[in-house]
């Protein structure tokens, strides 16, 4: 009999891609948009934040370690796929070739912000008003606005996609019709956290 | 009478296994009512290629004639399906039929399906029931099932889906979306049931289930319109089942 290591390791690509790190995304996203209340609310929201006992080992298992378990097993089913939109251009193929493309994407970005945000807070000691101020600069420089605005829909994309995809994955939307109705709300989903998102991004860069 | 018309094919020939594909034009007189079938039987009788000259003609598979047997599967006009079945005033010409290269190919449109019986024999995609003693009748089942086994018994082993799958290619294992259906087929006989967990652990090995990436082609170029993906996502919560409870009971 045949071993079963790549269903687990792709099922447990499906699963860390939900908890944690989609948990993560949905966090993260809701933290951010305290800017747009102004910095304080932002510098309170991130000092809370920071006040969560061993967050630097919580940090590391339960975001740094699946997100780099994701990206990397990711990077291995993206690039097994032979693309062929161009004779089945049907909407789902379509998504398939966008989840893989997203993905890479945002595996880049994800790691370049990593570095340029957490990494940078632990190297320098920065507090977070310094943190609020760097991410100012960020943001008003245009390249970098243009760059987190992509980097930011890929990701959503990704989520949202991918949670259309978690679901039959893991059995839950099984008919066609339940999953065009799913298709409506993760639709849904990806609008509502890139509109959330986006603001976040132009409330940073209408501060600079 | 009119003034005769052409038809133009555009094939993708392959002499041997190993040889390099090319293509070859030909332009065939045109009668009512053809299939790509009785073209390539129009140049059996005359191959003569677009250029003029006498080349060896096409070499392909087929049976039935009635898109049952799934022999003559191949790719027109850059679909998978059968030529039996694809009508010659129903495609836009020229007409350009190559081999399904997700398989190897022996010659010109022959290819070798045989990974996919492969497959079966892995999955065990079979009812056993052994003995020549009388085993009394099986166990009723309802016709709402039947119905729904019927749908998936109507798959004639043709490798479009294959064809059809981003995820099938030279460096995925991925047996096929075809063979999840069948598991789920057997799966779902009250008798075959009696096996299932055996068939669902093949599924779930090497280049099963998981391999699948929710493009859903399979579905959309299924000929006989199997709900592919249904059971995909069936056979997904079975999996996950199966898998829990193998685990727990450890």
């Amino acid at each position: 009999m045949s071993t079963q290591r790549s269903f687990f390791n792709r099922r447990l690509h499906s699963l860390l891609g939900v908890i944690p790190v989609g948990f993560f995304l949905i966090e993260h996203l809701y933290t951010n948009y305290h800017i747009t209340g102004g910095k304080e609310s932002f510098v309170e929201s991130v000092n809370w934040l920071w006040g969560i006992p061993i967050l630097l080992v919580l940090e590391v298992l339960f975001i740094f370690l699946p997100l780099m378990y994701h990206g990397i097993y990711g990077l291995y089913i993206a690039f097994r796929a032979d693309n062929n939109v161009s004779q089945f251009g049907t909407f789902r193929n379509i998504m398939f070739m966008l989840q893989r493309v997203t993905g890479v994407i945002t595996l880049i970005f994800v790691l370049w912000h990593i570095w340029q945000t957490r990494v940078q807070v632990a190297i320098y000691g920065w507090t977070s008003t310094q943190l609020a101020d760097q991410t100012v600069a960020i943001m008003s420089n245009n390249i970098w606005l243009i760059v987190y605005m992509v980097g930011l829909l890929c990701a959503v994309f990704h989520f949202c996609n991918g949670m259309w995809s978690f679901l039959v994955s893991w059995g839950v939307t099984v008919g066609p019709r339940s999953q065009t109705i799913s298709t409506y709300i993760w639709g849904a989903v990806f609008v509502a956290m890139s509109f959330v998102g986006i603001r976040t991004i132009l409330a940073f860069a209408s501060l600079g | 009478m009119s003034e005769q018309r052409t038809i133009r094919l555009i094939v993708t020939r392959q002499d041997d296994p190993d040889s390099r594909p090319y293509q070859e034009e030909f332009r065939i007189p045109y009668r009512q009512n053809m299939n790509v079938i009785s073209a390539f039987m129009e140049i059996q009788r005359n191959p003569v290629n677009a250029a003029g000259e006498k080349v060896r003609p096409i070499q392909w598979e087929s049976n039935c004639l009635e898109e049952v047997c799934g022999a003559c599967s191949m790719v027109i006009n850059g679909r998978p399906r059968q030529a039996c079945s694809a009508l010659i005033d129903k495609l836009e010409q020229p007409i350009r039929i190559s081999p399904m290269n997700t398989f190897p190919v022996i010659r010109d449109l022959i290819v070798d399906r045989g990974r996919m019986f492969d497959a079966l024999k892995r999955v065990k995609a079979w009812i056993p029931i052994d003995g020549s003693h009388d085993l009394g009748p099986g166990p009723r089942q309802s016709q709402e099932e039947s119905d729904w086994r019927y749908e998936l018994s109507k798959c004639m082993t043709c490798g479009v889906c294959l064809q059809a799958c981003p995820n099938v290619n030279n460096s995925s294992d991925f047996m096929g979306p075809f063979i999840v259906g069948q598991v789920n087929l057997f799966n779902a006989h009250p008798t075959g049931a009696l096996n299932k967990d055996e068939r669902t652990s093949a599924l779930i090995g090497e280049g099963g289930l998981q391999e699948c990436g929710n493009s859903q082609n399979c579905v959309q170029a299924c000929p006989k319109g199997i709900p592919l993906t249904t059971s995909i996502a069936i056979m997904n919560r079975e999996s996950t089942r199966f898998v829990l409870k193998k685990w727990l009971s450890f």
